[in-house]
């Protein structure tokens, strides 16, 4: 896909605003995750702006393209899109976590539609994924199933199940984008203490792993939109294997002081903390 | 009605393979998904004679249960195949928050339940399915009593809107129902009458339960025998009506006494009508390997057993 000036504008605009709302939306309900909804926004504007075959009207309709969100935690960055994208009011968003509310801190597909899989505990999104795309194939559907992964969440090992058994169909209209943020809720041990960034790691390399696994892999920077868009274009093109996108992103990516930083995984923000981030979020927009 | 064991034998396991081919051809939704145990569990006959219709998932329950979860929300029925203590036991975090949170249609075949499952041991008997598949919201839960009912209750559990728990048994046992019995979901039966007490039995331990009944009668001692082939929803007013009738009640289950049928029992009659009661089922123990009838004599679930509990709460 060739963005236009006028495009790539848009996107980086609804980019911000996700931002912006997922910030306000924490801020309300005094709780919810942050780092992972930023690393992830391009990533999700990018699908629900332009990849994705959908329509907010028909949220059920058959033939839509699929998506899930395995790292269920960022479930606000999900609203976000899909509040931008018309599938909800964005007032509503002010009801995260609140009683009653559509919006669950993880994800529930019963009450929300728009949601294609209910999900939270971790490893749990790409298999339903390969089900969605079995069943496409065995219905003779063409619909395109995409699964967001982390990489805390490609611990668990049936992660690894859904993996070899994806392979072993040759489902290639299944794919995975993998929010390779580097950081999880707390971490690993190093040198540096915990919480410390080290995708580097030659352990790590989720690379190498998925290509063992007999996927084909596609690296990417999660948050340059024309570079998001050609690994779309390469994942859809390639035959005979499912394909994982590993998408190299920064965890609170966009406001300054969440970058890289694990401690807002998770965590309350603050008025102060708001009203930074506002104007942080304000300056970029203005720079467009 | 008064049903006896027919003097025919068949294994719940055949049944459930004839009745997923039946289901197979008369709905074009219905997958079978296997963890590497079609063998055993007897869903190979599917991938003998309806080969695209059942999907080998390998040994991976967990997925495999997610699998089955994104193919329903295709609209798909998927049946799984695998023994009750991986489906239970193995992904049951993928069970809560895929399937029965969302109240998908999967179904589940518990295969190889209970005690009786070939010396295997315990690491494969699954003698708690009754009770973590009760305490999950939206399952239905189901535990037929002969190879007949395997079938009528597989042909309802496809049909419902939400996740389904069948509990099947591996070896051949007495068939007590006729060829045109057809189950109704959450109803109790009444498979003796009787009147001095009331023996509530489930699954494959209900032929058994029966035996019971006609040893005491030769005893003088009439047992009406309800049968509880639906664990969820739980037919409450049939077991209150059985009690009220004889005053006394034995539950009999090849199941623990914690939170299976006698534990059901017991929360429906504690609350509506307290009525004095036994349970005779595995007293909260691992099994072993073994065969069948000393499993059953040693961990206390023979007719006799049932027998012995009647009279000791009479006397």
């Amino acid at each position: 896909m060739s963005l236009t000036r006028e495009r790539h504008a848009e996107l980086k605009r609804y980019a911000i605003q996700l931002r912006r709302l997922v910030v306000e939306s924490v801020h309300h309900a005094g709780a919810g995750h942050l780092g992972g909804p930023m690393s992830a926004a391009e990533l999700l504007i990018a699908l629900y702006f332009a990849e994705l075959n959908i329509d907010p009207d028909r949220p059920r309709d058959p033939d839509r393209d699929r998506f899930i969100l395995s790292k269920g935690h960022s479930s606000i960055g999900l609203y976000a899109a899909l509040a931008l994208r018309g599938y909800l009011p964005i007032e509503e968003l002010a009801t995260f976590d609140a009683i009653d509310s559509r919006l669950q801190g993880h994800p529930d597909m019963s009450v929300l539609p728009g949601l294609d899989m209910s999900t939270g505990s971790l490893g749990q999104g790409l298999s339903p994924g390969l089900g969605m795309a079995l069943a496409a194939r065995l219905k003779g559907q063409d619909f395109r199933t995409w699964v967001m992964i982390g990489d805390g969440d490609s611990q668990e090992g049936q992660i690894w199940e859904a993996a070899f058994v994806a392979a072993r169909y040759g489902l290639d209209n299944l794919t995975a984008i993998l929010d390779w943020n580097g950081l999880q809720q707390y971490g690993w041990a190093t040198e540096k203490g915990y919480g410390v960034l080290d995708r580097l790691a030659a352990q790590e390399n989720p690379l190498s792993r998925w290509r063992a696994f007999g996927w084909n892999t596609i690296e990417t920077d999660g948050h340059d939109f024309p570079a998001i868009f050609s690994a779309f274009a390469a994942a859809k093109s390639h035959r005979g294997q499912p394909t994982i996108i590993v998408a190299r992103t920064v965890k609170g990516k966009g406001i300054s002081y969440m970058e890289n930083d694990f401690n807002w995984h998770s965590k309350p923000v603050t008025d102060q903390d708001l009203k930074q981030a506002q104007d942080e979020l304000a300056a970029q927009e203005a720079a467009l | 009605m008064n049903l006896s064991t027919t003097g025919e034998m068949l294994a719940q396991r055949d049944a459930f393979g004839d009745a997923l081919i039946e289901l197979i051809d008369r709905d074009p939704r219905v997958y079978v998904l296997d963890g590497d145990l079609a063998n055993s569990t007897k869903a190979d006959k599917v991938s003998r004679e309806r080969p695209d219709r059942f999907l080998e998932m390998g040994i991976a329950e967990q997925n495999m249960m997610g699998v089955a979860a994104g193919m329903a929300t295709c609209g798909l029925v998927p049946w799984l195949s695998s023994f009750a203590c991986f489906i239970v036991n193995r992904d049951l975090d993928q069970l809560r928050v895929v399937v029965a949170q969302p109240n998908l249609p999967v179904k589940l075949c518990g295969a190889y339940s209970g005690l009786l499952t070939g010396k295997t041991g315990k690491t494969h008997q699954e003698v708690a399915d009754i009770s973590v598949m009760r305490a999950m919201p939206n399952m239905t839960v189901l535990a037929p009593a002969d190879a007949v009912e395997v079938r009528a209750c597989m042909l309802v559990a496809n049909d419902l809107p939400g996740p389904v728990y069948v509990r099947m048994t591996r070896d051949p046992e007495p068939v007590i129902f006729p060829a045109d019995y057809e189950f109704e979901l959450g109803r109790a039966l009444v498979v003796r009458e009787g009147t001095d007490i009331t023996l509530i039995s489930t699954g494959a331990q209900t032929p058994r339960c029966l035996a019971a009944a006609d040893e005491l009668a030769s005893e003088g001692i009439s047992a009406l025998v309800l049968h509880v082939p639906t664990l969820k929803p739980l037919d409450a007013d049939a077991i209150v009506a059985a009690a009220a009738q004889t005053g006394c009640v034995v539950t009999t289950e090849d199941h623990t006494i914690v939170g299976g049928l006698g534990g059901a029992v017991a929360e429906v009659l504690g609350e509506r009508r307290p009525t004095p009661m036994q349970r005779v089922g595995i007293r909260d123990v691992f099994g072993e390997s073994a065969p069948n009838e000393d499993l059953l004599q040693k961990y206390g679930l023979t007719p006799g057993h049932v027998a012995q509990a009647a009279r000791a709460l009479l006397s």
